[in-house]
């Protein structure tokens, strides 16, 4: 059986690497909820890649139907061509395209399949999917053909929680909250994107990081991409670590909305 | 196995379904659990929780029904309350040096036991004192605590002192009951929706379906079909308190706002502002501008009845501000005596409109709870948390 462990670019806590696993051994889908920069998306590739499969993404939009992620049939392409006498038109099959979740059904070996931010779609799109994820397979009308999974997929699901999920969806996944990493994490997360960072700077970074999350009046808190981009603006600047905390130089790295700067300029004056 | 722990759950308020706990005895027969309690309380969580709003209330259960599996002390919602104080002043005034020397010498088991027995004795908030679990004092519980030496219960870390965290329910602040912010307050407003494809507009949306079967319908002779576009037929009227007592809720309003605002997916929205009740004016502005406002009964013959009214306020004034003629009287001696008239009136001219209340009711007092029952009399009054506005938005799509 294969199991995750965390990858080389990706630092996962003990209870992700547990869901995962849950998830694998009872070939249930995983869904995935968390702060927005908690490395949701990351997760189904750092998966991918230590268990040396292939990642197919569907990536949701807010017009994306359950249909598209199944198979597309051309009807325009297959009139048109039968006006202008194409060749093969009677062969139905030449019109029908899969989607991603076709495609990772038919498959040859074992994919991963992501399913990122389900909860942009309609209200209604997980339930159309419901039967698709449980029995993994779906029926083609226009060719009579039933498309099974080869090999189940490893499916994971992504959500920023904008729209609540239906029970009946909810039933059939395995649940995990990815909780904001602590400092330890966070500073586990920092060398691996960035393996001969100043152990000084890591520390003051992680300490003005922190402080500054901690203050209630921040509205948009700073998320892990936004301490990665700081610490690189850090690096391409010079900054002396001692000036980190006091200063925090390059503020609009991390706080993106002017009411943040001006409350935490407040708070530290 | 532990078949109670399933409906200790239910009986709980969690939807916990069959199909998920036999997830659970599958999971438990291949072992996942790792054989250990901890590998089994995660295993629960996630085959058996399917939101973070619901992890404390999970934590509670987990705890109750396994609490002879000593794990962390169970600390009361009540005393969590009082903790959660960021707003108390962060100061060192009141550092005692007497009393600092004396906690130093304490041992972690003295300070366990004490806080035990505090939190038998302990029967109300306190910020800032040395003896009881509260914030911002120099005793050895509670929290932002100034004692070098501690137990921490609840709030943010702030002094890194406390050497044991108490009943860290880590998941408290997800849970919906709580107030809401911006983004929560949107996708409850995303309710509000109301397609029609009878709106009064020509048809200009290029309809695939039929083009196509009207196509093949006359053999291949191209038919072109249009319809007309699906719109969200709702139209918004906030009206907001501003000022007085309602600054205390201004946060919260203004998330309201700034959610009802972004949503663009009213066909219409007005946002008026009013003080304590609704008069004969209404402003566009929360300074409140008599030049910069219009009257109320232009609001009412302006807009039609199909508009839904969104009313916020914390409905508390002083009854003759709400019901004596000084304050509201129309020129007309037909008209609208006083406040609750005026409310009586947009009630009568729309029939979908509520009243969202960021506070809730004065439970002592009959001063200030009078004109709240009374408002609730005229209007339904749902508390501004995400639950009440989604029953609020339920309430202004029923027919």
């Amino acid at each position: 059986m294969d199991e995750f462990r965390g990858s080389q670019n990706y630092v996962a806590d003990p209870e992700l690497l547990r869901a995962v696993n849950i998830a694998m051994v009872l070939q249930k889908p995983l869904l995935i909820k968390g702060e927005p920069g908690t490395g949701k998306t990351m997760l189904a590739e750092a998966i991918a890649q230590a268990l040396n499969k292939k990642l197919i993404i569907w990536n949701i939009k807010s017009t994306t139907k359950a249909q598209d992620g199944l198979y597309v049939y051309d009807v325009v392409q297959r009139l048109y061509d039968s006006q202008f006498g194409g060749q093969g038109v009677d062969d139905i099959a030449k019109y029908v395209k899969l989607g991603k979740l076709g495609e990772a059904f038919t498959a040859d070996e074992q994919v991963i399949l992501l399913i990122d931010e389900i909860d942009k779609a309609d209200l209604e799109f997980p339930n159309d999917l419901l039967w698709e994820l449980d029995r993994m397979e779906f029926h083609i009308p226009e060719t009579k053909e039933t498309i099974t999974a080869k090999h189940r997929p490893v499916v994971i699901i992504t959500s920023n929680a904008e729209k609540e999920l239906p029970d009946a969806f909810l039933r059939r996944c395995v649940f995990h909250y990815i909780e904001f990493p602590d400092k330890e994490l966070m500073a586990d997360i920092v060398r691996v994107h960035f393996p001969d960072l100043d152990e000084k700077l890591l520390t003051q970074v992680l300490e003005a990081f922190y402080k500054i999350r901690q203050l209630p009046q921040i509205k948009k808190k700073p998320s892990t991409s936004e301490i990665i981009d700081w610490i690189r603006a850090l690096q391409h600047g010079g900054v002396d670590p001692k000036r980190v905390v006091k200063e925090v130089p390059y503020l609009g790295v991390l706080l993106k909305k002017n009411e943040d700067m001006d409350a935490l300029r407040r708070a530290w004056r | 196995m532990f078949g109670d722990f399933l409906y200790l759950l239910r009986r709980n308020g969690l939807k916990v379904s069959l199909t998920e706990w036999m997830s659970l005895m599958e999971a438990m027969d291949k072992g996942l659990h790792g054989s250990s309690f901890t590998g089994f309380y995660y295993l629960c969580r996630c085959l058996l929780v399917k939101s973070e709003a619901d992890f404390d209330r999970f934590d509670r259960c987990f705890l109750e029904y396994f609490k002879d599996v000593p794990l962390e002390q169970e600390v009361s919602q009540e005393l969590m309350d009082w903790l959660n104080r960021p707003d108390v002043l962060n100061d060192y005034a009141n550092w005692d040096e007497e009393q600092a020397l004396k906690n130093m010498g304490l041992s972690e088991e003295e300070i366990e036991r004490m806080l035990k027995e505090r939190m038998q004795e302990q029967n109300e908030e306190h910020n800032g004192g040395s003896y009881w679990v509260g914030t911002h004092g120099m005793s050895t519980f509670g929290n932002s605590g100034l004692s070098p030496k501690g137990i921490r219960v609840g709030g943010e870390s702030r002094y890194h002192r406390a050497f044991r965290v108490a009943g860290e329910r880590k998941f408290r602040d997800f849970r919906r009951d709580n107030t809401l912010d911006t983004r929560q307050f949107q996708v409850a407003l995303r309710r509000l929706r109301q397609y029609s494809g009878l709106v009064d507009l020509p048809p200009t949306e290029f309809d695939v379906d039929n083009t196509i079967q009207d196509t093949a319908d006359s053999g291949g002779m191209l038919k072109v079909r249009y319809k007309r576009p699906r719109e969200n037929t709702v139209k918004v009227l906030l009206l907001m308190d501003s000022g007085g007592s309602m600054d205390y809720y201004s946060q919260l309003c203004s998330a309201l706002f700034q959610a009802v605002s972004k949503s663009g997916h009213f066909k219409d929205l007005k946002v008026f502002y009013f003080h304590n009740c609704v008069y004969t004016r209404l402003y566009n502005t929360p300074h409140l501008m008599s030049r910069d406002s219009v009257t109320t009964q232009w609001v009412l013959s302006n807009l039609p009845g199909d508009w839904k009214v969104i009313l916020v306020g914390d409905a508390q004034m002083a009854p003759y501000e709400l019901l004596g003629g000084y304050y509201g009287r129309s020129g007309d001696p037909d008209g609208p005596q006083c406040g609750l008239d005026w409310l009586q009136r947009i009630r009568e001219r729309y029939k979908s409109s509520i009243w969202l209340n960021p506070s809730s009711r004065p439970d002592w007092g009959q001063y200030w709870s009078q004109t709240y029952d009374t408002i609730a009399t005229v209007f339904p009054m749902f508390p501004l948390t995400v639950e009440g506005l989604e029953e609020g938005m339920k309430k202004l799509l029923a027919r």
